[in-house]
């Protein structure tokens, strides 16, 4: 007489915690998750192809939206793929300017992403603690380029300016502080008995499923794989720093969430060691005006984002501008994972699963 | 300043008596005065609870709140209620339609039935009533039904979802809410709530009952629907649970009914456990509305500071934690109560 159907229940693409528009279609029984489907496209703005009909510098402000959370990281990685397209020479202090605003801008990503998971599970305050803190990073990058969210800072074959004079007492007093913030963020958020009983084995991603399905960045880390590609294929001048890959050991929700805490620490570490040995001089490498790279020519470049491995793939005809430009884009390829960690958790599981997958829907829908 | 509030009763009545009305009749219309009184004042209190609410909140997270409309931002919640009442009440057509309109006005009627019992400060209950705890809690525990109209004429997933678990957490608490109550009604030997606090003249049963009073804390809070346990709604997840469909007036019943609801059992927990009305200086009246402020108080810091808890977690906590917990304390009470009077105290 009485049966018990399995219903479909659609998260977003309007909800308060899908991070943008992200839709999951969630096949439950009562509160249990029999699948999860993800569906995306919502924030589809069709970057590849715009990249076809602009020229090579046209098309950096357009790469700061895809991860708007760590607006540098893009850029620099779009900017040196097209270097190694030219074969343009980077001046030694806009290399380590780069390095500098690049892992402030993966701190920034990561502080949010701490207090995201806070209020997607309930908890209001952790979320502005972490907001206060990454507002200091925004008002640096005011500083340096006038443009708080998008900079659009980096150019071909250097930076666009100096960093100013104020920047440097301000990095500095964020350093200071960050141990402070790291050890406020785990007594409020990480040390919480509720947050870790709602985290722990939650969500569990296996090493061997984790490199099965390409996830990169510190969701592959939190499943104790031992990968970053600024240790395993260094990019710029990333071999010159001295600093530790975190890893996990459960791959599970909480895993994902302390690998995160701890690279904010290192990326604290890379600043510093940055700061010290920064040289004096040029910012602007000497650059045509109107790129023409050879025809028939193709690079891949990929770095080490906040978020995982984002690449390019740019592919010349000879002209001003690309023929092909392909965004291997992190946040994609981690959201695919999300059905097979939430198949038999619960609701509320499969919310801590997006936000511990920290993806961003501008890059994964470019 | 003690007997205000007596005095203008008396010469209420006394008043429509010399006018030759039947006293009957006189006690029937200050028994509307004062339900009409009480009404005013919670509605009253929530606009200034609200306010409350938003700057504790502020606070916690080092920002300010409301601060533009009037002193401290005090007129922002006026403002918030006069934009809820103008708003256009929107009935979604696949909802059940009766169920859906009149889900949140029992929810009010509901939540305003707690205060008949509630003594306000000495010889201020509405009602004496002598089983006055066991009337709150059948009362308190009918707002469950409320919430399950709710979700169920909303005709939404989400609502049902968020009634389906908020009955399932409603009823659960309810077992240890009513046991840790026990420990109480056993050593004051009343259920009338003006007894209770008679009873603890010498000593608050916070004292005598510490683990009552921690268990009934957390119960209450799940009873309540107040975050961590906010299950029924639970935003990030639910959207907004119960209340999703509902806009305007509507759901701002129900929001009224929350803190009409987190007012009265405040006060409860102080009249059973703070001592009630008892205090040295100030009227009656004014420790009650202290004390139930301070436990609206610390309603309030647990709920900006803790993330939501899982559901299956919130059920083991209460069968598996809490209500062991309620009888070992009600054991070990009654096993006190033996020792004490074979003592001869």
């Amino acid at each position: 007489m009485f049966t018990t159907d399995i219903y479909t229940i659609n998260i977003g693409p309007q909800h308060p915690s899908t991070h943008g528009g992200l839709h999951v279609e969630a096949l439950m029984d009562g509160e249990v998750v029999k699948d999860a489907i993800v569906h995306l496209g919502y924030v589809h703005r069709s970057m590849e192809k715009i990249a076809e009909s602009r020229t090579y510098t046209q098309f950096i402000p357009y790469t700061s939206r895809l991860d708007y959370l760590a607006t540098h990281l893009p850029t620099l990685g779009y900017v040196q793929a097209v270097e190694k397209l030219m074969g343009v020479e980077v001046p030694e202090r806009a290399e380590y300017i780069r390095v500098i605003l690049g892992e402030l801008s993966r701190i920034a990503s990561h502080m949010l992403f701490v207090g995201s998971l806070a209020i997607d599970l309930g908890a209001t305050t952790g979320l502005i603690y972490c907001l206060r803190d990454r507002e200091r990073i925004m008002d640096m990058f005011e500083m340096s380029s006038g443009q708080r969210l998008l900079a659009s800072y980096m150019r071909i074959g250097g930076v666009i300016q100096d960093l100013p004079e104020e920047f440097f007492p301000a990095v500095d007093r964020f350093l200071n502080d960050l141990h402070g913030m790291i050890e406020e963020y785990n007594g409020l958020i990480t040390g919480n008995e509720i947050l870790q009983a709602r985290c722990k084995g939650i969500g569990i991603l296996s090493p061997e499923e984790a490199i099965a399905y390409g996830v990169t960045g510190p969701n592959l880390r939190a499943s104790g794989v031992l990968y970053d590609l600024r240790k395993a294929d260094p990019y710029g001048i990333y071999e010159r720093f001295e600093f530790e890959i975190p890893t996990g050991q459960h791959g599970d929700c909480l895993d994902r969430l302390i690998v995160r805490i701890k690279e904010i620490e290192q990326s604290g570490y890379i600043i510093r060691q940055a700061l010290k040995k920064m040289p004096t001089g040029e910012v602007r490498g000497k650059v045509p005006k109107l790129l023409k790279p050879e025809k028939g020519k193709e690079v891949y470049h990929r770095i080490e984002s906040a978020k995982g491995e984002l690449g390019f793939y740019l592919v010349s005809d000879g002209t001003e501008k690309p023929f092909r430009v392909h965004v291997r884009a992190p946040s994609f390829v981690n959201l695919m994972i999300l059905p097979l960690i939430s198949r038999g958790g619960k609701l509320q599981d499969i919310i801590a699963n997006i936000a511990t997958l920290d993806p961003v829907l501008g890059e994964s829908d470019r | 300043m003690e007997h205000w509030f007596l005095n203008i009763a008396h010469w209420l009545t006394s008043w429509l008596v010399s006018l030759g009305l039947a006293p009957v009749w006189a006690e029937v219309i200050l028994l509307v005065g004062q339900w009409t009184c009480i009404v005013g004042i919670i509605t009253l209190n929530v606009l200034v609870l609200i306010w409350l609410e938003r700057k504790v909140a502020g606070f916690m997270q080092q920002r300010l709140g409301p601060n533009r409309l009037g002193p401290y931002g005090f007129f922002q919640t006026i403002a918030d209620t006069l934009k809820l009442l103008t708003k256009e009440d929107i009935i979604p057509s696949q909802t059940d339609k009766l169920i859906f309109k009149i889900a949140p006005m029992f929810f009010i009627i509901v939540s305003v039935m707690l205060y008949a019992v509630l003594p306000m400060g000495q010889d201020m209950a509405v009602v004496n009533l002598n089983v006055g705890l066991f009337y709150f809690i059948s009362v308190g525990s009918l707002s469950t039904i409320c919430l399950l109209m709710a979700g169920w004429g909303s005709n939404n997933k989400w609502s049902l979802l968020g009634a389906m678990r908020s009955v399932a957490q409603m009823i659960s608490y309810e077992i240890p809410l009513a046991f840790s109550l026990l420990g109480v009604v056993m050593i004051s030997g009343s259920l009338n709530l003006s007894d209770i606090v008679q009873a603890q003249h010498n000593l608050w049963f916070i004292l005598l009952q510490p683990v009552a009073f921690i268990t009934f804390f957390i119960a209450a809070t799940a009873e309540l629907n107040r975050g961590p346990f906010d299950m029924p709604e639970a935003e990030q997840e639910l959207t907004a649970g119960a209340f999703t469909e509902y806009s305007g007036m509507r759901w701002a019943l129900f929001f009224l009914a929350e803190y009409t609801n987190l007012v009265a059992v405040s006060a409860l927990a102080a009249t059973l456990f703070l001592g009630g009305w008892q205090g040295p200086f100030l009227p009656s009246w004014l420790w009650i509305i202290l004390k139930t402020y301070l436990i609206m108080m610390v309603f309030m810091w647990l709920k900006w500071t803790f993330p939501r808890i899982r559901m299956d977690h919130l059920m083991s906590l209460s069968w598996k934690v809490l209500i062991p917990i309620s009888l070992v304390n009600i054991v070990l009470t009654g096993a006190g109560i033996e020792i004490f009077r074979w003592m001869g105290w």
